[in-house]
């Protein structure tokens, strides 16, 4: 593996030109000064209660993820061409959804193989031919992004269906800014706050033509005990709509309507944290209590827009990830901006025997995976574990892909001996509404807090970290 | 605003209430009980405590005696008894989690700073008396501190309204079970045969409804079981008597039913027992006998919580 591109240093010993000022604060910032500032910050989240569930651990059913206050920073100019390649990317990932549930062009040209689409759980058939206002099947795009080097920004996975990590990208400013005001007032760091009044502007921009000049916008979380249910709840608050459950949504006449202490009042726009499985029990898992009987006749009707559509999961699987660059240049007819990690596809016959002869150099995923489970990561891998996966490739070759082993960009980081680099990815959020596509200056920096791992997920460890742009 | 908000925010205030309800009830228990048996006669004030925290059924079925270990046990931390302190702080805490679009920041940091607070000692007990009397107090600050928030901060809108009607439900319901199970010490001189032991009793049921200083104002007399009762009952100046319950009752659905431009059978029912209370006096009720009024307010007040539910929360 290669050494990791220190996003701070440059090696030979000076610093990166965005790090400049940041360092000298450190300097001159004792590090007990530093450990107080990282306590009261875990208090104050604690407090205002961002947490998340892990799922099947019972001991403690709340946790923080961890906060690492050392911020990590971009310069302006590195910002506004990844901000470029992020808009194409999701501009492509629309268009081609869009080409799925329609003419199929994509598929007709032999760009993409068939199988992988008819076959695929996340297809959903029951979205062929259903028109969604302006186009727009992906409101919310969480795309993460790795550096390798100084030049390159690599897109390590599309999330097109229900990304989350916003709150924490919010959250993070803010406390930084409560605890920090004087390393602020040293940088021209652009702000991230308008993002509430950008969502909503783009969630009432799509809403149904049958909704009246007024949308009435809501947000549907499958509950408290959901992991991101602070997240729900947070941005519920921040647009100012309400936060509602399965139970709180009724169809009448292919309407949507919640039920309020006045009565029913219509709802036009669903920005839905709820998966497709779980939407409607009447089309997709019967058993599924979160979920509203009938809000898929009411969606095929055009009363309702949900963000993000149904079926969109088609265009962030891990299978469809290696056609991106083909897909971009497919409906834009432009060179993609930003790379994709090279990938071979398990289901490819000379593929899947390259990956079975180098396992324990490569990053194998399951394809329908997500939040760093079921997977291989080689280099770091007892032969055991390697074994078994090799066993697992064999029976369901389809099931994987595998990459190569980046090494993810390192960033300065508090841990018990000090400042030492770690390494991080970056989750930008991308919004599109029925004019424009827009992205707050940042995202989600998540940082794998362990010595040496690259795993950033905050279900295994991970920790996140305010992410500033530089206004230049 | 969404039904379930709404019943969830009225929950939220009974929990809140309920808790420091229980946390006044051990408390002024402790008192009466730690007093020489020739000062308080013969009866278990611990089956009382049961009896006024409506759990004593269920408690029966876990345990054989009523005693200080097992009440304070049952009451505060059991996890078995859906209205124990425990329950009714956690159960405030989730109810706080789903709405807390609806609550402010301070709400909020009331109730879950508390939550986590307390997780220490649910995990730990009371190992002493002082324990004990830290956490029934810090129970206690708990609810005045989530209650002054509410009124300092929370906008003057349906989502107040239906907290406060929580709050005025949830107290009337506990001044009715105190008097219910204590009416028997409560009754006129001469149909009464308990003496000056009952001096204790008496002022133990105004300290759990934090009203014995109150009462000294009021009525600038010596501990009297009619002025009690009638202190309890009847007089609106004292916030956790019935008549006040009721008075702020009728306001906030009133309130609520301007801001929605209707009234209903919430409104109605609401009045008709406040005007009830307005009629009475404690002549009347003494000759209608005191069981039977209390008796009967318990099962209208529980009334008055279905309609609400019924009109509102569903």
């Amino acid at each position: 593996m290669a050494v990791a591109f220190d996003e701070m240093n440059i090696p030979g010993g000076d610093l990166r030109p965005a790090y400049q000022e940041l360092a000298r604060w450190l300097k001159e910032t004792p590090p007990e000064a530093l450990e107080y500032r990282r306590q009261e910050a875990e208090l104050l989240f604690r407090r205002i209660g961002i947490t998340f569930a892990v799922y099947g651990d019972s001991e403690s059913t709340e946790r923080l993820i961890p906060f690492d206050v050392i911020p990590r920073i971009m310069s302006g100019k590195e910002w506004a061409r990844l901000e470029k390649g992020l808009k194409q990317r999701v501009r492509a990932l629309n268009m081609f959804l869009r080409d799925i549930y329609h003419g199929r062009d994509i598929l007709r040209a032999d760009i993409v193989p068939d199988d992988l689409i008819f076959q695929n759980p996340v297809f959903r058939p029951e979205m062929n031919g259903q028109q969604v206002p302006h186009d727009v099947y992906v409101h919310i795009a969480g795309i993460d992004i790795v550096r390798v080097d100084a030049e390159d920004f690599i897109v390590l996975e599309d999330n097109a269906r229900t990304p989350s990590g916003v709150s924490y990208m919010l959250e993070n400013r803010e406390i930084m800014m409560r605890l920090f005001p004087d390393l602020f007032a040293r940088h021209r760091v652009a702000p991230v706050e308008r993002y509430p009044d950008e969502l909503l502007a783009a969630l009432r921009s799509v809403a149904p033509q049958s909704a009246s000049g007024e949308p009435t916008v809501a947000l549907l979380t499958p509950g408290v005990y959901n992991s991101a249910y602070y997240e729900h709840s947070f941005l519920a608050d921040k647009l100012g709509i309400e936060l509602v459950e399965g139970r709180d949504l009724i169809v009448k006449n292919n309407e949507v309507f919640m039920r309020t202490t006045e009565g029913l009042k219509r709802v036009d726009v669903i920005y839905r944290r709820v998966d497709d499985d779980f939407l409607d029990p009447l089309t997709f898992r019967p058993d599924s209590v979160l979920g509203v009987p009938g809000l898929m006749s009411a969606y095929a009707a055009g009363n309702i827009t949900l963000a993000n559509a149904v079926g969109t999961g088609i265009a962030d699987d891990k299978a469809i990830y290696s056609y991106m660059p083909d897909i971009v240049k497919f409906y834009l007819g432009e060179e993609p901006i930003l790379k994709n990690v090279p990938t071979w596809r398990c289901r490819e016959p000379k593929d899947l025997a390259y990956v079975l002869d180098n396992l324990s150099e490569l990053v194998v995923k399951e394809v329908h995976g997500s939040g760093g489970y079921g997977m291989l990561i080689g280099p770091a891998a007892t032969k055991a574990t390697i074994e078994a996966f090799r066993d697992k490739l064999k029976r369901e070759p389809e099931g994987f892909i595998a990459q190569p082993t980046l090494a993810l960009s390192t960033c300065p980081t508090c841990t018990a001996s000090g400042l030492a680099p770690r390494h991080v990815d970056l989750r930008p959020f991308v919004l599109t509404g029925s004019k424009s596509t827009t992205i707050v200056p940042g995202g989600l920096t998540r940082v794998a807090l362990k010595e040496g791992s690259l795993v950033v997920n905050s279900s295994q460890g991970g920790g996140t970290k305010d992410t500033w742009i530089l206004d230049e | 605003m969404l039904s379930r908000t709404a019943e969830n925010l009225y929950w939220l205030a009974r929990y809140v209430e309920r808790a420091e309800y229980l946390a006044r009830t051990i408390d002024a228990t402790l008192r009466v009980t730690a007093l020489p048996a020739a000062y308080i006669g013969k009866t278990n004030e611990w089956d009382s405590a049961l009896l006024t925290a409506g759990v004593a059924a269920s408690f029966y079925q876990a345990y054989e005696e009523a005693n200080e270990h097992n009440v304070v046990e049952y009451l505060s931390f059991s996890q078995n008894n859906p209205s124990s302190i425990r329950n009714c702080i956690e159960a405030a805490r989730l109810n706080s989690r789903s709405v807390r679009t609806a609550l402010t920041s301070e709400m909020w940091d009331t109730i879950n700073s508390a939550w986590i607070e307390l997780q220490a000692v649910w995990s730990k007990g009371t190992s002493t008396r002082e324990d004990l009397a830290k956490f029934l107090r810090f129970v206690q600050e708990t609810s005045l501190r989530f209650d002054g928030s509410a009124y300092r901060t929370m906008l003057r809108n349906d989502a107040y309204w239906f907290s406060r009607m929580g709050v005025h439900l949830e107290r009337a319901d506990n001044t009715a079970r105190i008097l219910d199970v204590k009416y028997h010490v409560l009754l006129p001189e001469e149909e009464h045969v308990g003496g000056p032991l009952d001096f204790y009793q008496w002022s133990s049921i105004l300290r759990s409804v934090s009203a014995l200083t109150a009462y000294h104002w009021v009525y600038r007399e010596t501990l009297k079981p009619w002025l009690i009762a009638d202190l309890l009952i009847l007089n609106d100046t004292l916030p956790r008597s019935l008549a006040s319950c009721y008075g702020n009752l009728v306001r906030n659905l009133d309130q609520i039913g301007v801001a929605y431009g209707r009234q209903g059978p919430a409104q109605r029912h609401a009045r008709g027992i406040r005007n009830r209370l307005e009629h009475s006096n404690m002549n009347d009720i003494f000759q209608h006998g005191v069981h039977e009024f209390i008796q009967e307010f318990i099962a209208d007040n529980s009334r008055l919580g279905e309609i609400i539910t019924k009109q509102y929360l569903i």
